[in-house]
């Protein structure tokens, strides 16, 4: 027995233990090596970890992300010269998902931008965060000042009953809505918390210092609302959730219209232009693209996996980015990029998965119904 | 009734000349929750080595192999509806499908459980 699609240890010089290593492994974890991390794929069983999330509350470690700031004078207008979201209008305790793109319009990485008052905190995602560090550097200005807090853990709390938990460590979590932010002070630790996640349902990220996340995190866990998740069910809930996982569904080769994310480009931005690839990408939303990101529910049980074409008869139409068993629906379901002609809903496709050929029928994404506290 | 071990973490229990081929306990715990089992067709002839076999988990698709060589003469049908039978019982309820050996000798190439089990241990 071989695994084909297995996550390979990333080719890296040493691979790094995050602030939580320890507490992971007292809870038997599986660890995996994932952006040059040692990361929990899973506790108990992806499953029960996905399920238990959608019911109660979920913890997630997600300190390998890159926890940013950028302030200065003009730091706003050097945001919207690399990113196309309207960061003028956001308001102290707002949050934005924007995306870094190259010259061309390619996306670099996708990212959440926090107006935090006197900064703007930027969380992007692990895998990529040195370039993204690196494309930061030499794209903004010099009086623009760009810090990594790398003295800084993440957690996600993420599930229907993740506010109800939360709210005992951090009353304030009552007072924001989906996309909102702001400050706590637990017990004299400073928890900046966002209501906000990548799973689809209401929840937090909380950015605490790395030494006091082992006691927040037992704090959380001690509920009985609140299991530990790992990153396999990460990646099965935000899939359901219909978001994108970059390096896989967003990549230098996508841009925005394409993938779907263009409610991320504002009315103000879309009049001015003025962002990177802002030529190509406005040409793009006036005349569409040639293929588009959908979403694939799957007959039977069978996944298709990244990488899979999409077929229409005997002709290629598409190629799978993402694809697994759904454990909510109880199906397998895949995101993918397919021609635009062949990307209405409804449309009846097939997926070559290693040899066999799978009924799938493009649906609205997301799969499951968001539950975001708005 | 001998059980033999192949490195790719397939089991083979042999009774006469038909083996119960399935995956072993360690895999089903290393793939974690299967949510798909594809089985061979009964009257398939399988060289050792084929790939007759897909188990699904919620991650990643992996390919069984056919321990020995021979014809298919049943599969287990029970995984079709409850795959996680080999989460549970990888080396028993969990069983894949049976096979007449048509050459005994190849079992001789197999690991028997110590040996397996060392394998494993310094996996």
């Amino acid at each position: 027995m071989t695994a084909e699609a297995d996550n390979s240890p990333e080719d890296v010089i040493e691979t790094q233990s995050l602030p939580l290593d320890a507490w992971h492994r007292e809870r038997d974890a599986r660890m995996v090596e994932f952006a040059g991390y040692h990361m929990p794929i899973q506790y108990e069983g992806i499953i029960a970890e996905h399920l238990w999330t959608r019911e109660h509350a979920g913890l997630f470690d997600v300190s390998h992300m890159g926890q940013l700031s950028v302030s200065g004078e003009g730091a706003v207008e050097a945001l919207e010269a690399i990113m196309p979201g309207d960061f003028a209008i956001l308001k102290p305790g707002r949050m934005r998902y924007s995306m870094l793109l190259d010259e061309d319009g390619g996306v670099l990485d996708d990212l959440m931008v926090t107006n935090a008052g006197d900064h703007y905190a930027l969380v992007v995602n692990g895998a990529c965060k040195w370039d993204d560090i690196g494309f930061l550097r030499e794209h903004l200005p010099d009086e623009i000042t760009l810090t990594h807090h790398e003295d800084q853990a993440l957690l996600a709390l993420q599930g229907p009953e993740a506010a109800v938990a939360l709210a005992r460590i951090a009353p304030m979590i009552d007072d924001l809505k989906f996309m909102q932010a702001g400050l706590a002070d637990w017990n004299g630790t400073p928890l900046w918390i966002s209501r906000s996640g990548y799973t689809g349902e209401d929840g937090f990220e909380i950015s605490v210092p790395a030494d006091k996340a082992w006691a927040l995190a037992e704090a959380l866990v001690a509920m009985d609302e609140v299991k530990p998740i790992g990153l396999g069910a990460r990646d099965s809930l935000r899939l359901e959730a219909g978001l994108p996982l970059y390096g896989h569904d967003l990549t230098t080769d996508s841009e925005p219209v394409s993938a779907g994310l263009t409610f991320a480009i504002s009315k103000r931005r879309r009049a001015e232009g003025g962002f990177h690839g802002a030529d190509r990408i406005l040409k793009l939303l006036e005349n569409g693209t040639e293929a588009k990101r959908v979403g694939l529910a799957l007959d039977g049980r069978r996944a298709a996996r990244e990488g899979d074409a999409i077929m229409a008869g005997d002709t290629q139409v598409g190629t799978v980015t993402s694809g697994g068993f759904a454990p909510s629906l109880g199906h397998p379901i895949a995101m993918g990029y397919v021609a635009a002609d062949r990307a209405g809903t409804g449309t009846e496709l097939e997926v070559d998965v290693r040899g066999k050929r799978l009924a799938a029928t493009v649906v609205p994404m997301p799969f499951v119904p968001n539950r975001y506290f708005r | 009734m001998p059980r033999y071990f192949t490195e790719d973490h397939e089991w083979i229990d042999v009774d006469g000349d038909v083996g119960t081929v399935g995956i072993t306990d360690y895999a089903q715990s290393q793939l974690g929750d299967i949510t798909f089992v594809e089985l061979p067709e009964k009257g398939d002839t399988l060289k050792k080595g084929d790939a007759p076999c897909v188990v699904d988990s919620v991650k990643a698709a992996s390919d069984v192999y056919a321990p020995v060589s021979g014809e298919v003469v049943e599969v287990n049908g029970d995984l079709d509806g409850e795959p996680e039978l080999v989460n549970n019982d990888a080396e028993g309820d969990g069983w894949f499908f049976k096979i007449r050996l048509s050459n005994a000798d190849e079992l001789s190439g197999l690991m028997d459980e110590d040996k397996y089990s060392s394998f494993v241990d310094n996996l």
